[in-house]
This record gives structure tokens, sequence and C-alpha cells, in this order.
């Protein structure tokens, strides 16, 4: 086996035995091909209000039909799952990034620091979220943007990755290694990044899956709510224009059936990646040797 | 003779603190000892679970300070030392701990455990080098670098772990090793060559060492010298010839009298002693062993013993040698056989 | 024959694993009497364990019992069905395993585990019986009956370890098998729970096997020893024998390289490695690293063989001398 051929059976181990990982993998790929490609079929522009004639149900023109507002429903999907996504990654990704550093703060160096980081989780965790994200979106006079969404619904994500990051943390200090490294004249930080980090990898890739999850299933919330930035295509807020249309009433099914869809195929392909790291991470789940 | 790392009067007491009364574990009382160059020795310290082993082993690798008396390497406090006294302090005492593949971070292999070190003692100038170093290191210790060099530690046997264990510290050229029961996880057969490793660095490099085990015959196989601890206390100290041959301590007794010797004409008898299960704690504020000793006296429950010096290479904590003079806690290095 | 209470025949344990099968048992033959107490010594990946597992059928998949059989009571026990082997272990057959004090459960009091036990076996009894008998077992394995109301987290090692040696005879089997008892435990402590052990087994008169790594253990304990390396069984003694004048080079090897408190002398080892069991060698199994090689070492297996009464070993020197 030359040195190609044996670093991508490394990198493939991880998939091997592992439906559920290559499932989770496999759907969120698809959706976001759909995004990438779709986008270079259809034009964006058509997800603009009056880009056609309003409540057509699917042609061969507009296969998905139109809403009430002329905007092409295929069109709206296709830039609605792009920018869904990018909210979900992007917030997911700021919220692991703070659950990085409070985790590995908080479990390596203990003491007085994890005591607050963990009273300020704790509490952060058992107030209602939505609540939070309600009042704070509605406080924001003005137009939220897709960069102000981000923040909102990152500030949101990242309290149960740390807690996960901190626990393994704490699990991870104990072992024999660590003293072993301080021994070696590591300094602390040298010790975090260098021996535990690597060995954190699937715990932490799980968190940022949980933290997109997090995210996705907040901006989605708001969305339909109508706080979201109103003037953008997500997938939530076509679902609160549905709505307030009253689609279903109307028979559209159209309109409020597809990005329900999306949703729905998003989050079983974020459960099925969880549930994925979560054999990897924890050995005793794994398949035979 | 140069006194290189000294426990001096140290006492560890860990509290917890419950809801009503905090209640205090006394890990380790008074203990001194001290581990020297020129000569290099081998120093013993046996001791059940319970007896304070491992704490010493922490505190003298400055993971813990202790609640009284002070931790000394050449002459510095530990606990005080300037950041490059402390670097110095780091490459000069190496440690081999028990377990042969926990010491091992799964994620890299196990050149990673022998280059980090080098690289942070800037002990070689470049990659080649330190290779040189690891190489020589590992045949010193009878290891082929092909069969290790490269691999993880999982496909490496415990024996093999543990060996480049030893490699590594010898590869640092310390001063002084700290091997905490170091062949208790790995199978008999492979004992004796790390043994022999350990043996060898001793004589050939005068590295000491202080190896700590329960496991009183291979101690007695390795050591110049032994210390026995009971419930942090010392009990019995001296040239191990004398303190296993001849054991003077009853808790001594009863520890070598239960080593289970492969002879089915020499079996154990039933002990003198009442099975006392420790997990009552004690209160007491005389000997430890009190509850179990065959011999206790009225004297022992209220009043701790002090070391009698009843040999010349030889002390014991036990009124039983009550005629013999008495020595200081911190006097004990009078009682070690020193090599000349 | 006579007085015969298990006997093994040729047991098979594989491993299925993704690189392959895994020969952990490779046909062990032996039987132990009534009454009689035998060791089973080896060191880690010799297959002991999974031997002791194998006999209660308690192998789990990716391992499985290839073949062969494992008489108790007229029973073969690796054929009977799930339900009658769930009834024929504890009240035949016993076993306390590896590290035993560590898999008592926390939440539940002593008496109630060892209760446990026994009313999967034997239906109707009153309660004050059973409770009567716990007391009677734990007066056997020298514990106060006290313990009985006590959890496991307020006992001592050595104490947890007899709660399982007293689960283990509360239906009088006829076999207890004991994996490495007093492998996590102080020298001292070792010695109480062997002592027990071997009261126990005097009063009661049960068979005892004994499975462990500690020949000087075994020399204390146990009538007849089984040596067994890389999944096969080399040597079958009385323990006398076996120490005084062992037959199987890999035997001699396992009494003299262990430190021993004679006197201060040079660290044998057994040169080489153990053998990874997915690959083994070919012919005897021990020939890489037998100080006592012949050529036909590489190329046959050696068989166990009766060389004298009572005296069973796997080995080709010994082959030369018959016919």
């Amino acid at each position: 086996m030359n040195t190609f051929e044996k670093n991508w059976k490394g990198a493939t181990a991880y998939f091997r035995n592992n439906p559920k990982l290559i499932a989770g993998v496999s759907i969120i790929l698809a959706l976001v091909l759909f995004w990438l490609i779709g986008s270079l079929i259809v034009s964006p522009a058509r997800a603009q209000p009056i880009s056609g004639l309003p409540d057509q149900p699917p042609s061969l023109k507009y296969l998905l039909g139109t809403d009430s507002n002329g905007r092409d429903l295929l069109a709206v999907i296709i830039v609605g799952t792009g920018l869904t996504l990018r909210i979900g990654f992007l917030a997911g990704a700021i919220g692991l990034g703070i659950a990085i550093a409070l985790g590995f703060l908080s479990g390596y160096y203990g003491g007085f620091l994890d005591t607050i980081i963990r009273g300020v989780v704790d509490v952060l965790l058992t107030i209602p979220a939505l609540a939070v994200l309600v009042v704070i979106a509605a406080m924001i006079s003005g137009v939220i943007t897709l960069n102000l969404m981000i923040i909102i619904v990152a500030s949101l994500s990242w309290m149960l990755p740390t807690r996960t990051i901190r626990a393994q943390v704490l699990t991870m200090r104990e072992k024999a290694y660590i003293p072993m490294a301080k021994i070696s004249g590591m300094k602390n930080l040298e010790i975090i990044i260098k021996e535990l980090i690597p060995n954190l990898l699937p715990y932490l890739a799980a968190g940022f899956v949980g933290a997109t999850s997090a995210a996705v299933l907040a901006t989605i919330g708001l969305e339909a709510l109508g706080l979201g930035p109103q003037s953008l295509p997500t997938l939530g807020m076509t679902i609160f224009w549905a709505v307030s249309f009253s689609a279903m009433l109307r028979g559209m099914w159209w309109w409020w059936l597809p990005p329900v869809i999306i949703i729905a195929a998003l989050f079983v392909g974020l459960f099925l990646l969880t549930a994925g790291l979560d054999e990897i991470a924890n050995p005793k789940l794994r398949r035979v040797v | 003779m140069t006194v290189l790392l000294e426990a001096r009067n140290v006492t560890k007491i860990f509290g917890s603190s419950g809801l009503i009364k905090k209640k205090e574990t006394f890990a380790l009382e008074d203990l001194s000892l001290f581990i020297t160059q020129n000569p290099s020795s081998i120093t013993g310290v046996a001791g059940e679970s319970g007896s304070g082993k491992t704490t010493l082993a922490r505190l003298l690798l400055g993971f813990i300070a202790p609640t009284r008396g002070v931790v000394l390497y050449k002459g510095r406090d530990i606990q005080k030392m300037s950041r490059d006294e402390k670097l110095e302090f780091r490459r000069e005492v190496q440690v081999v701990f028990q377990d042969p593949y926990e010491v091992y971070n799964p994620f890299y292999k196990v050149d990673h455990a022998l280059i980090t070190p080098l690289r942070k003692f800037h002990l070689a100038k470049s990659k080649t080098e330190a290779f040189n170093l690891i190489e020589g290191a590992l045949e010193a210790i009878g290891l082929h670098p092909s069969e290790t060099i490269g691999r993880y530690p999982h496909q490496l046997s415990g024996g093999q772990c543990q060996r480049i264990m030893v490699a590594r510290a010898l590869l640092l050229k310390p001063r002084v090793i700290i091997a905490d029961e170091p062949v208790s996880m790995v199978d008999a057969s492979l004992r004796a060559t790390i043994l022999k490793s350990l043996r060898k660095i001793n004589k050939d490099f005068g590295i000491s060492i202080l190896y700590i085990s329960h496991d009183l015959t291979t101690t007695y196989q390795i050591s110049d010298n032994i210390i026995v601890l009971y419930q942090g206390f010392v009990v019995e100290a001296g040239d191990v010839e004398l303190v296993i041959k001849n054991p003077q301590h009853p808790y001594t007794k009863l520890l070598v009298s239960s080593i289970p010797l492969p002879d089915p004409d020499k079996k154990w008898k039933q002990e003198r002693t009442p099975i006392v299960d420790q997990s009552s704690i004690k209160e007491n504020h005389g000997c430890k062993f009190e509850d179990r000793c065959p011999y206790a006296m009225s004297i022992c429950r209220k009043n701790l013993p002090p070391l009698y010096q009843t040999d010349r290479y030889r002390a014991v904590r036990c009124f039983l040698y009550k005629d013999s003079p008495a020595i200081p806690g911190d006097a004990i290095g009078e009682v070690f056989v020193r090599k000349e | 024959m006579k007085d015969e209470v298990l006997r093994v025949i040729n047991l098979r344990v594989y491993y299925h694993t993704s690189l392959g099968q895994l020969k952990a048992v490779d046909g062990v033959t032996f039987s132990i009497n009534s009454g009689e107490r035998f060791g089973l010594v080896g060191e880690s990946g010799s297959g002991k364990s999974t031997l002791a597992f194998a006999l209660m059928r308690l192998i789990k998949p990716p391992g499985y019992i290839e073949g062969g059989e494992v008489l108790l009571d007229g029973l073969d026990l690796v054929k009977i069905s799930d339900d009658e082997i769930r009834n024929v272990r504890l009240a035949k057959i016993a076993l306390v395993p590896q590290g035993a004090m560590n898999s008592l459960n926390p939440v539940v009091r002593i008496k109630d585990q060892i209760i446990d036990g026994m009313v999967d076996h034997v239906e109707d009894i009153p309660r004050n019986t059973l409770e009567k008998r716990v007391h009677d077992l734990l007066e056997k394995v020298g514990l106060k009956h006290e313990v009985s109301h006590k959890f496991p987290h307020e006992l001592s090692g050595g104490m947890k370890q007899r709660v399982c040696l007293a689960i283990a005879i509360s239906l009088n089997p006829k076999v207890i098998i004991a994996d490495e008892p007093t492998s996590a435990l102080d020298v001292v402590v070792q010695r109480q729970v062997m002592l027990t052990l071997d009261q126990m087994q005097k009063d009661l008169g049960v068979s005892v096997l004994l499975v462990g790594h500690d020949i000087g253990l075994m020399a204390q304990f146990v009538d007849r020893v089984g040596v067994m390396y890389a999944g096969k069984l080399v040597e079958v003694d009385s323990v006398k024998e076996a120490l005084k004048e062992p037959l199987h080079p890999y035997t001699k090897l396992l009494i003299t390289c262990p430190p021993s408190l004679d006197e201060k002398g040079e660290f044998k080892g057994i040169p080489g490695l153990p053998p990874l069991l997915l690959n083994p060698p070919s012919g005897c199994v021990f020939h890489p690293r037998c100080p006592q090689v012949m050529s036909r070492c590489c190329a046959e297996v050696p068989i166990l063989n009766e060389i004298s009464p009572g005296r069973f070993v796997a080995c080709h020197l010994y082959n030369e001398v018959k016919i």
C-alpha cells in the first residue's frame, strides 16, 4: 500500500461500518449540491417578488409555482436552502468556537473560573431560548440582516456544546499522559492544543453538529414567527409568508410543502450525523473490531 | 554524598468539607526520606493501598504541595522554584508510571512521547540528532528501534511500552527516576526485562531510583534500601536484606508472610492478626497498626512510637523495641546502606 | 473417570474479527474431580479467562464456541438450550469473575444481591428462610451478619470479594470458577480471601477451578495445575510435580523467571514476545521462544499426552520417548 492509499484508508476508516454517518453526510451534501447546482440552473433573481404572475400552481414554466407575491418558488427553495444552511453552519461554527474556548478553560483549569462559567451556562440553559430570542429580535429596530441573524442564533447554540466539551476535558485531564506531558516540560496551553484537542476531535465534531442543529432550529423558529430577515427568502421566512397568506387554507401546497420537506431532510441529516459521530466517539457503540 | 531529592518532615492532609463535619485524611505523616547521588542508590518504598505511597510520588514530583514540611530538590523548595529551576527539576527527575498504555497519548505514535521532552528541554538541535539519541536510548534498554519507532501504543505489548518509558527516562539524562509500580500491570515474563533495564541504568549511568511498589518480592530484588509504609507512616526502614529477610515490625512480618511462595510445602499459616476491615476510620492517636497487631500493648493505643534504631542499618517504629535508641524521623537516612 | 465432576473435551473458542479469525482457546481437554482444586495458570492472552467464560457459556459475539464438549453432571453445557444453561448457572456451576467486587450493584443491599441470584432458581421459598440462608453464607465467608444490610461502597475490596464468593456458593454448586479473584487486592487481603476460599472449599467439598497468572498463588491453593499458552493447554500436573519437575519448557520458564525472595540474582525473563493469536506460529505455538526447540517443532503441532499417570504434556521432547 503506498502512502496515498494508506492516508485514504485512514481518513475513510471512520465511515466504514457506520451507515448512519454515511447517510447523514450524504443528505447534507445532497442539500448543499441542490443549492449550488440549483443556483446555476435557476436564476436567484427569480426568488424576488414579482418575478412572475402570483398564485400560479406548478407548471412547466414555474416548476413549483409562484407565491402570492409573485416569487418563483423553485428559486425561493434553492436560495432559501442556501441561506438556511449558511446561517446554520456559520452560527454553529461561532457557537462551537465559544464552546471550545469556554469548555477548555472551564474543564482544564477548574477552580473559580470553572465555577463561574459553569454557573452562567447552567443558568442560561434554563431560560427558554425562544422567548429570549423573540425579545432580542423584537428589540432590534430596523431590518434584521443575515449577519445579525447569524449572531443572534449563535448566541443560543453554544451552551450545550460547552458543557459537553467541559465534561470530556474533565475526563481526559485525568489520563496519565497529561501529567506525562507536564513532566516533559509542556506548558498548559500547549497541552490543551497538542494533547487534548486531537483526542477530542470526534466530540468537537459532534459539538459542531449540535451547535448547528440548535442554530437551524432557532433560525427557523424565529423566522416562522416573522422575526427574521424579512427581505430574504429563507426557508423559515417562506413558511411565515405561507402562513400569513393562508396558503394552507387556499390549497397552495406548492408553497408550504417544499420548505417543510427540505427542513425535515436537513434535520434528519443532522440527526444521523450526530448518531454517526456518537458511534465514533463512544467505542462501545462501534460495531465489530 | 550529594542529596538530590528530599522530603523533610512531610505531612499531607486531604480535607473534605462535609456539610456538618470536616473529614480529614492524613495521607502521610511526618515522613522524611532522601535520594542521593554519588553514590547512586535504589530505594524501595513498599506499602499497600492506603499507605500513602501514591501521595508520596505526587509530592516528590511536585504535583501537590505538602501540608506541612517541605520537598527539596538540590536544596531548593520545589514549590518555590523559579521557572528555570523548575525546568531543570523536571528534566532531572523523571518518572515511570504504572499503566504502560495510559501514559501515551493514543492519538500519536510512541515517537511523540520521546521527541516532546527532547524538544522542550533543548536536548537535540535537529530532528536527526533527536532520532539518534532516541535510537541510542532504546538500544541501551535492549529494544529494537525498528520494532518500536513509528508504532502506535496499542500495537505494542505492555512490556514494550513500559520499556520505552524507561528508555525515555534515560534519554533525558536524569539524576533521579521515580518508578511508581512500574511492573504491576505487566505480564510476569516481561517484568524481568523491565527490572533489568532499571538496574542497568542505575549501574551504568549512576541514576538513582525510587522504586515504589506493593510487591515486596520485586522491591526486594531491585532495592538496596527499603521503607515500609502503613497508613501514612514509616513503620520500618533500612537495608533491604535485613528488613525483608528478618522483619521486625509486626506489619512487615505480616506483609512478608502473606507473599504466596511457589512452594506447596510452605503454605500460609492462619494469621494471628484478627481480620479487621480497613474501611473503618481510626481515630486513635497511637500506632495505626494497633487494632490488627498480635503484640499490641496498652501503650500502643495512646502513643505513637518513634523510630527505634535496632540495627546499624535498620529502624522500626514499634514499642516492642523501645530499648533501642530512638532516632528522629528526618534522620532516617542514617540507616540506609551506602554503596561506596 | 470415577469421581469426575467436570470434563472438558477439545473445547475451541474463536473470535471473528475484521482482521481474521482469532483462536482464543484452541482444543483444550482436561477434567476436574469432585472436591478437587484445579488451577489454570497462564499469562495474558493465554485464553484462560476466555475458557472460564466458555465453561459458563457466557461468550458473546464476536466470540463463539466453535466446538468441543463441556460435560457436567451428565449434561453437555455447550449443547443444551438457553433455558437449560440458565438453570445450570449458579446452581451447578458458578463463576466469580475478575474484578467481581466492582460488579456488585451499587444501589442494592448485599442481602438482596445474594437473594436475587437464588430466587431465579428456586421458587416459593419464604423470605425469612432466604434471609437465614444469607446469614449462613456470610458466616461461611467470614463476614458478620451486619454486612447483609450494607451497600457495596461501605465495604472494603476484600469484603466485597468475599460477598462475591458467598453469591457463588449460595446454591451449593458442584464447581466454582474463580477468575483472578485476588488480582486487584493487596497481598495481605489476598491471603485473607484465599484462606477464606480454602476454608469454604474444605467445608463444602465443592470443586474449585482457580484461574490466574501467579504461580505462587497456585502453589498455595491448588492440587493440580494446567498451564495454558496461546490458547492451548501445554501441561497438566499435580502442583507439586509441576513445581519440582516441570515438563514443558514454558512451564520451566514460568516457574524460574518470577523474582523470588530467596536471594538477589539476575532478572530472568522469557525471551521473545507473546504470539499474535491472529497469526500464530506454525507447529508448536511456543517454538519461537523455546530454549529446547527442535526442527520438528516448527512443523508439527504437539498433542497433550499422558506420559505418566496424571502427568500430561504437549511437547515433542516427550514424544521421542514414547514408541
